[in-house]
């Protein structure tokens, strides 16, 4: 081979490589880090840093990861949990999210929120990046993309984030070098901490929809999630957190509780139970009733702890010296934020 | 399937690569199936039209070609029974048939565009007069298909139908290598519009795979996407938002449209056809040049010879001079002569042929009294400046240097760029009254302080953006001007790692500052709406 071609051939594969390592420094400078701001963004991607199992995993959006405590269900009832859930999540994220979670560990029971049944088509793209760039790359989550984007969106761009996050070049911040190679963890087992009180003022005005049939794909993945958690012989419980807005519809919570009495699953409205529950919608909520804070999430996770036991049959671990270990530090950390929260109570 | 999009540059890079692994007497099948299905995702009933322009025009020139054959043959065996005049006159009534013929072919083809592209236009001035004469009725304007780069690929048809007729080129006897021709789909979305003689044969031909074709190839294709992506696309941003309300944009804001728009629709339209050309390179098909650096042109004309060359020769060889010297334009030479001298009688037919060319240059661009008079303007400016030619002789005679002087070379190219950029506001304002008070606006409001007090960074571009459109901007006339003694692609190949390192930097600052994705409205090419 002649001198010039092989000079030409190094110059390519030379070129390549750097190409290849700062298209992956660039990559991970331009993706948002989700640390100071939406903090929710980084929730997904934590569930990778656990190091022990669970006995039960939540799905869902909002609802679940600011309502419920795991670190209660473990301080009360030594249940250990896992919140995988990330803001507006829609039910097929939700399933992908499972599948995901149940190729890797076998819980007792699998917890999911029934709000998004609300919608049966792709929503937001924002949202949706905050659910899926943070899961690992495996058919679940080319899955999760397929099911998920909106006409705006090229699954390409979730293979290489940087095709789509390279707009964000003139407004990167001192946080995205902080976290060029590292993040904070901003959860606890995917629960949001939130400290602030915001009592809830007025009711939502009731706005009358012109069709109550939860839509047919909602069905479809209600029923792929079913079979997903029958396959790998886990218990699903369906449940509706207490969120005054967004509202729930009687005609959903018809349809819901239908199909759990037809397939023998348990479902708990708690918007139903708040009475019972103890919610102090003046105390309890950080946005005037759309999620709980910290203390109405621990009231939650109180009795939803009370029935996982006596209704579900989950044990309490804690006699495990080892995950006794490893929640402790978890409930240090939990009570360290806490404890710089000023108490409504 | 825009040349933008993820997915062309997946079909097209697996066109490469199957390019060049295809029999090499197999590579013009691929090519075609590539270029039908690309038409296809465009639009399926878009189809129906590109296959009849390509079978009427195949069918014509066959016809065309067949009759000139069996005027030979029979010429031939007519030799010796034939005398002379007999000859002459068998010659000339079958030229008249393949006439008739070709005018079927230009009115079927012409008309299809015209009707596809015209009808709402035409229905909307016939509107308006009957509203003028105060008819209360109106017609309906219907809204008809309007097949993704129909004026390119007709008249590109029709420069080969012409051509046949003129015996340049003999008709293609392979129906499907001449659908290839019409259909040739990096080509097909702006141009250039290729002839025949040029095209026809390399794209039925074999290709060995070359490296440096595939890396020139692929190298002007990036060079492409950095025009596009970073600097017309980034323009357009401001562009879009002085459109939004244009009225309320004056002064100083005209001005900037003039500038932006400018430059990007030269690196919009450069950049879509380096694009084509670098794509056809990598498969060893070298399409003409579209572009020889207009921004250098000293003159109108010379501006003409260096934009959009193709569509200029186009209009050239088959409207302008044939209307030149066709026989009415004649009869109306001599009688200008006879009656007005010498001087004005040859100007006649040369100015009405002027006029009527860009009258129809005007109407290609676009269905609109907008680009009528963006191209009738043109028309004036060249007109202006061809009476002005003695002025300027007995400048240049008192001012001698003047003519050698770069600085001078300078003025003149910002001085034509400039006035070609206002003529060219037409075509983004669409409305020409409007489009005259706003250039009126430029000398009455005296809003220029707008550009220094940060109302320039409400529409749409922060400061950033406006820096790196500039540094761009430089770096694309810089580039430009570097290859003018010798294309900085051939300076490039001499160092490979120069090579490399300038690739895999384009590449990254295309990937980086593209104005692409989400966030970004992904535009079509201009051109491709022509």
């Amino acid at each position: 081979m002649e001198v010039a071609v092989k000079k030409r051939i190094l110059s390519g594969v030379c070129a390549t490589v750097a190409v290849i390592v700062i298209w992956q420094l660039l990559t991970a400078l331009m993706t948002p880090k989700y640390m100071t701001s939406i903090p929710e963004g980084a929730l997904i991607a934590e569930y990778y840093e656990e190091t022990s199992p669970h006995q039960v995993l939540f799905v869902g959006d909002c609802e679940v990861y600011e309502n419920f405590s795991p670190i209660t269900l473990w301080e009360e009832y030594g249940i250990t949990s896992y919140i995988r859930g990330s803001a507006q999540q829609l039910i097929w994220q939700s399933y992908y999210l499972l599948d995901e979670m149940l190729r890797r560990e076998s819980p007792e029971a699998v917890v999911f929120n029934v709000l998004s049944v609300k919608y049966g088509t792709p929503q937001n793209e924002a949202y949706n990046r905050m659910s899926i760039d943070g899961m690992r790359w495996s058919s679940s989550k080319w899955g999760a993309v397929q099911a998920s984007m909106t006409e705006e969106e090229d699954a390409i761009t979730y293979l290489f984030p940087l095709l789509r996050y390279h707009s964000r070049w003139n407004e990167l911040s001192g946080e995205d070098i902080t976290y060029l190679f590292r993040r904070d963890r901003v959860g606890y087992n995917g629960y949001l901490m939130q400290t602030g009180v915001r009592p809830v003022t007025s009711q939502p005005p009731w706005v009358p929809l012109e069709d109550y049939t939860v839509p047919q794909t909602c069905m479809d993945y209600l029923d792929k999630m079913r079979e997903i958690c029958e396959h790998y012989g886990v218990e699903l419980i369906l449940i509706k957190a207490p969120s005054i807005y967004p509202l729930w519809y009687e005609e959903w919570d018809a349809q819901i509780a239908a199909y759990a009495e037809a397939h023998g699953l348990a479902y708990y409205n708690f918007l139903a139970m708040s009475e019972e529950i103890g919610i102090d919608w003046e105390r309890d909520t950080y946005d005037a009733g759309l999620h709980l804070n910290v203390w109405g999430a621990e009231k939650l996770s109180t009795y939803f702890g009370k029935l996982l036991t006596e209704k579900h049959g989950l044990t309490s671990q804690k006699n495990d010296a080892v995950l006794s270990g490893i929640w402790a530090e978890k409930c240090a950390a939990y009570a360290a934020e806490k404890a710089n929260a000023v108490s409504p109570y | 399937m825009l040349f933008t999009s993820y997915e062309f540059l997946l079909f097209a890079a697996l066109l490469l690569v199957g390019y060049y692994l295809f029999p090499r007497a197999w590579q013009w099948r691929l090519l075609l199936v590539a270029s039908l299905v690309f038409y296809w995702l465009a639009g399926p009933r878009y189809l129906i039209f590109l296959l009849l322009t390509a079978s009427s025009t195949y069918a014509v020139g066959r016809w065309m070609d067949a009759n000139l054959r069996a005027q030979e043959t029979t010429l031939t065996e007519q030799r010796q029974a034939w005398e002379k005049e007999q000859r002459k006159s068998f010659k000339a009534r079958e030229k008249k048939k393949r006439f008739r013929m070709l005018l079927l072919g230009l009115i079927f083809n012409f008309g299809m565009l015209a009707v596809l592209k015209y009808t709402g236009f035409a229905v909307h001035n016939v509107n308006r007069l009957l509203h003028a004469f105060g008819a209360e009725n109106t017609l309906n304007i219907p809204s008809l298909l309007l097949p993704m780069g129909i004026s390119f690929y007709t008249f590109q048809s029709m420069s080969y139908l012409i051509d046949v007729y003129r015996e340049k080129v003999s008709a293609e006897r392979h129906p499907l290598k001449f659908l290839l021709f019409v259909s040739y789909f990096p080509q097909l979305v702006q141009g250039p519009i290729s002839r025949y003689a040029d095209l026809g044969p390399q794209l039925t031909a074999g290709h060995a795979f070359s490296s440096r074709n595939v890396r020139w190839g692929l190298e002007r294709v990036l060079w492409g996407y950095f025009k596009k992506l970073v600097i017309a696309d980034r323009a357009l941003i401001v562009i879009k938002a002085l459109l939004d309300e244009p009225a309320s944009y004056r002064g100083m804001y005209v001005l900037m449209m003039i500038l932006l728009y400018t430059v990007q629709i030269y690196a919009d339209f450069t950049g879509g056809i380096d694009i084509t050309v670098g794509l056809s390179e990598a498969m060893g098909i070298r399409l003409t040049e579209n572009f020889n650096r207009p921004f250098l042109s000293r003159s109108t004309k010379e501006y003409w010879n260096r934009w959009h060359i193709t569509m200029g020769t186009w209009f050239t060889d088959y409207v302008f001079y044939p209307l030149s010297v066709c026989k009415p334009m004649q009869r109306l030479s001599k009688f200008s002569r006879q009656h007005f001298g010498n001087a004005v009688g040859k100007r006649i037919p040369v100015y009405l042929a002027t006029v009527a060319t860009w009258f129809l240059t005007g109407l290609w661009h676009g269905a609109g009294w907008n680009f009528i008079v963006w191209g009738l303007l043109n028309c004036l400016v060249i007109l202006v400046s061809q009476e002005c030619v003695p002025l300027y002789t007995r400048f240049y005679r008192r001012f001698p240097r003047l003519n050698e002087s770069a600085v001078w070379h300078g003025v003149q190219a910002a001085r034509t760029v400039l006035l070609m950029g206002v003529i060219r506001t037409l075509d983004c304002y669409r409305d020409v009254p409007l489009t005259f008070r706003l250039w009126g606006s430029m000398f009455t409001t005296f809003n220029y302080g707008d550009l220094f007090n940060g109302a320039v960074l409400d529409l749409g571009l922060g400061r950033a953006d406006w820096i790196l459109l500039l540094i761009a901007t430089a770096v694309m006339f810089a580039v430009s001007l570097w290859g003018i003694r010798e294309p900085v692609r051939a300076k490039l190949d001499r160092h490979p790692t120069a090579e490399a390192s300038a690739v895999a930097l384009v590449f990254l600052l295309i990937m980086i500052f593209g104005a692409y994705g989400i966030g970004f409205d992904a535009s079509q090419f201009i051109y491709n709406q022509f």
